[in-house]
């Protein structure tokens, strides 16, 4: 049997929604695999929807919002995008981002939306099941989406997405605009450093583990995992459980 | 009514929708299907859900079985919730807490040949459309006071109908015009097609009664400033004459029209023997055309890659002023150069045969072979004939477009509305709602949109006015409950980072005198970007609440994670 992916699209009503109803009521036909969530812009789109989705094993996730220009609140879909640019810049980290597609359908374009949608589909069929579906799922990458998550839920993730647009294309507090290039690279920054701060906390939440045997399940160098652990460690989120020898073993409070 | 704490119980209404639905999927097993799922006691199939009887079948659902929560799979939510919202409440279940899933749009309609995988879709929808009514919750809608005003942007002939006919309805109506006098285009025009009346007349009829109305207030030389507020309280700034008014709005309409193309650099525009056809038109009504050989040439400047719409008033406006200056002097010769000729319904098509009649010679010319004008000849290719087709001419006509004004993005960002590609303002739905814009209590009329001519113009006028008076006709305007919302035991999360108020498109969010972040329900159109941005998840997104989300993902999903 072949495979048939399981999708789930994230649609904004004014749009896209209306532009998939549009491929309805034109009879436009394209493959049965998506399933769709309605809200009322893609701006709404939690980025922790997107990794709660994958984390259930659903091998597919596609985001489709109005035009830019033409979203209906203005500029939901400008935020939207800027989210969904952070979950893939996560998702590249384990070679998963192309589980994930952004794209964006007018109501008036019920062909497009059943060509992106039957593109996706094939794109997926042909990267095969999502190893977190079924039985036996890949528990390493289950843990590293499921650190992502946590990131994307962090404050200091969040607060960098949230400020995007006005610090860069308007201006900062202070009335500089910061040069895009310059932002990336502090924000490329933190998505990693965050991604291994919870990831570390994730193992450190059922494990007393040392820094070595963290470097050795995240497969890091353990100067760095150190370093994140000094960090988690001033913020309260970990202390030495015991000494094991010379080893200090941490935990998660 | 309904409260949180009631444990949810789900009705589930399958439509058929005639065959639309159960001709490619069972129903009544779907209904059955239904009855297995969470927090469902009752279902049942329909024929026609949306018919007396469906509705008679869903009322009685509610009160035989007691039910607080009632799910309709059927076409679309976006043609049919509202009728579905309306039933349950005359039942008294609050209309929150009703859900659509859409099995025809989305799936029936698109999945014709896969009957088994649409069966199985619609499962999977239900399935999730449960799990999402299980946690909804009531809302109540918002009832704010409307102010019977209204303001319409330009002076010329829409926005005058409009005004004079909103201030006929009793309501204070302000017309701004930026120019020293009403009029816009029509001042510029010498006779209107199709009854070949004289522009100045019917502008000067228009004129006389927007300024014996009472009701109206014209401001000349005036331009809107800035708008806030919004839908029955709009706070309007004008400029008249360098001095600011302040003007409390309930409604507004947008009648800004059009402005000119200068068509430099085509076919040697100079002005002088190479002309637009507004400059004949100036021309005409000034009695001044001396030339004998008049070529006239259509799509100037528009049906090209820059400029992809047609003018829709040129092929129109080129045909009447070839019949006045046959009828002027049937000696003079007038040949029209054009691509596809427009004339619509029965009078302007006449136009057309009566210009044949009266001697106008038609070439057809092809964006592939544009013609060339020479020093004293027009070259244009014929394809019937096989050759270039030399034609002398005295004065060259150029039909160029109307385009939009320079200064409709600036106020298009006031009133928060979308342009669309060329300029022009787009309307919430070009069928259902051609006269409103998405925002509510903002309209749309004349040339604003797209060009149009005097009759459309005038038409449409009364049209944005009647639209506007369905809001302001009332004291009160309802408000969608489904709003983001910062609830009291969220406070203590809020940081006070104001990331929230900075990606907030209606200006909603700002902060309270205690310094605590406050959230406008009638500025807020619950798109949700607040919620999805804020950093510590403290803003809730009414209707669409991260749990509610999240338990659609894991009903299509199979597990919590």
């Amino acid at each position: 049997m072949t495979f048939e992916p399981k999708i789930l699209g994230f649609l904004c009503n004014w749009c896209s929604y209306a532009g998939a109803d549009l491929a309805g009521v034109s009879r436009i036909q394209y493959p049965p695999n998506m399933r769709v969530i309605r809200v009322m812009c893609s701006g709404r789109i939690n980025p922790v929807f997107i990794f709660k989705t994958l984390l259930t094993g659903i091998d597919g996730v596609f985001v489709l919002g109005c035009h830019p220009g033409d979203c209906h609140y203005l500029e939901g879909n400008y935020e939207a995008e800027k989210k969904f640019i952070m979950v893939q810049k996560f998702l590249k980290i384990v070679d998963f981002d192309k589980r994930v597609r952004l794209d964006w359908v007018s109501a008036s374009e019920g062909a497009r939306f059943a060509k992106v949608v039957s593109e996706f589909i094939d794109s997926i069929r042909e990267q095969g099941p999502s190893p977190l579906s079924g039985e036996n799922i890949d528990q390493e990458l289950f843990n590293n989406l499921k650190a992502m998550e946590n990131s994307v839920s962090s404050d200091r993730i969040r607060a960098l997405v949230g400020r995007q647009r006005k610090i860069t294309e308007v201006e900062n507090e202070y009335g500089e605009k910061v040069p895009i290039d310059e932002f990336n690279a502090i924000f490329d920054e933190a998505i990693h450093d965050e991604f291994v701060r919870q990831r570390i906390l994730l193992s450190l939440s059922t494990k007393v583990l040392s820094v070595k045997d963290l470097a050795a399940e995240l497969k890091l160098d353990p100067s760095e995992i150190l370093e994140n652990m000094l960090t988690l460690k001033s913020r309260g989120e970990i202390d030495y459980q015991s000494i094991d020898g010379n080893t200090p073993l941490y935990m998660r409070i | 009514m309904s409260d949180k704490e009631e444990e949810p119980r789900i009705g589930v209404f399958v439509c058929s929708c005639g065959s639309n639905i159960g001709g490619l999927i069972d129903v009544k097993a779907l209904a059955e299907f239904s009855k297995t799922l969470p927090n469902v006691v009752f279902t049942e199939d329909n024929l026609y859900t949306c018919s007396e009887t469906g509705l008679a079948q869903i009322k009685n659902g509610i009160k035989d079985h007691n039910l607080n929560r009632v799910i309709v799979a059927s076409c679309t939510p976006r043609t049919h919730e509202p009728l579905f919202r309306d039933c349950v409440k005359k039942e008294g279940v609050n209309e929150y807490l009703f859900n659509f899933v859409n099995i025809r749009d989305q799936n029936t309609w698109c999945h014709q040949k896969y009957p088994e995988e649409a069966f199985d879709k619609a499962k999977d929808l239900i399935r999730m459309g449960v799990a999402k009514a299980a946690k909804l919750e009531a809302l109540e809608n918002i009832i704010v006071d409307a102010t019977p005003t209204a303001l319409v942007i330009g002076g010329g002939v829409s926005g005058m109908t409009a005004a004079h006919s909103l201030a006929n309805q009793g309501f204070e109506t302000h017309l701004i015009e930026r120019e020293t006098e009403l009029g816009g285009r029509l001042k510029t025009l010498y006779k209107l097609f199709p009854n070949d009346q004289e522009a100045q007349i019917l502008l000067e009829n228009l004129k006389k009664n927007v300024q014996s109305n009472e009701n109206l207030k014209i401001h000349t030389s005036a331009q809107v400033k800035n708008i806030e507020g919004f839908v029955g309280n709009f706070e309007v700034k004008v400029e008249e004459n360098g001095n600011i008014i302040d003007l409390t709005i309930g409604v507004i309409l947008v009648a800004v029209g059009t402005s000119l193309f200068t068509p430099t650099g085509y076919f040697g525009y100079d002005g002088k023997t190479r002309i637009t056809q507004y400059e004949l038109e100036s021309k005409l009504k000034n009695n001044d055309v001396k030339a004998r050989d008049i070529v006239m040439i259509q799509c100037v400047g528009s049906r090209n890659n820059e400029r992809l719409y047609c003018s829709s008033v040129c092929c129109m406006t080129a045909l009447k002023n070839a019949l006045i200056l046959k009828e002027n002097n049937p000696e003079t010769n007038v040949s029209i150069l054009f691509r596809d000729l427009y004339t619509p319904g029965t009078h302007y098509e006449d136009y057309y045969r009566r210009a044949r009649e009266a001697g106008v010679v038609f070439v057809e010319y092809s964006p592939e072979k544009m013609p060339s004008v020479e020093e004293n000849l027009i070259k244009v290719h014929n394809e019937y004939l096989g050759e270039d087709l030399l034609i002398p001419y005295d004065l060259c006509v150029l039909s160029t477009p109307l385009v939009s004004n320079n200064d409709n993005k600036a106020l298009a960002q006031m009133i928060k509305v979308p342009l669309e590609e060329n300029g022009f303002f787009l309307e919430a739905h070009v069928k259902l709602r051609p006269m409103d814009f998405a925002t509510d209590g903002v309209f749309v009329c004349g040339s604003a949109k797209w060009p149009v001519d005097i009759t459309e113009s005038i038409s449409q006028g009364y049209a944005a006015a009647a639209r506007a008076s369905t809001i302001i006709s009332h004291d009160t305007i309802e408000v969608e409950g489904a709003t983001s919302f910062l609830p009291d035991y969220n406070r203590n999360l809020c940081t006070g980072c104001e990331v929230c108020i900075k990606v907030c498109p209606y200006k909603a969010i700002n902060k309270n005198e205690e310094d605590d972040i406050e959230i406008t329900q009638v500025l807020c159109k619950g798109c949700g970007v607040c919620g999805a941005t804020c950093i510590n998840h403290a803003i809730i997104i009414r209707h669409f609440t991260d749990q509610q989300i999240l338990s659609e993902i894991y009903a299509y999903g199979g597990k919590e994670v």
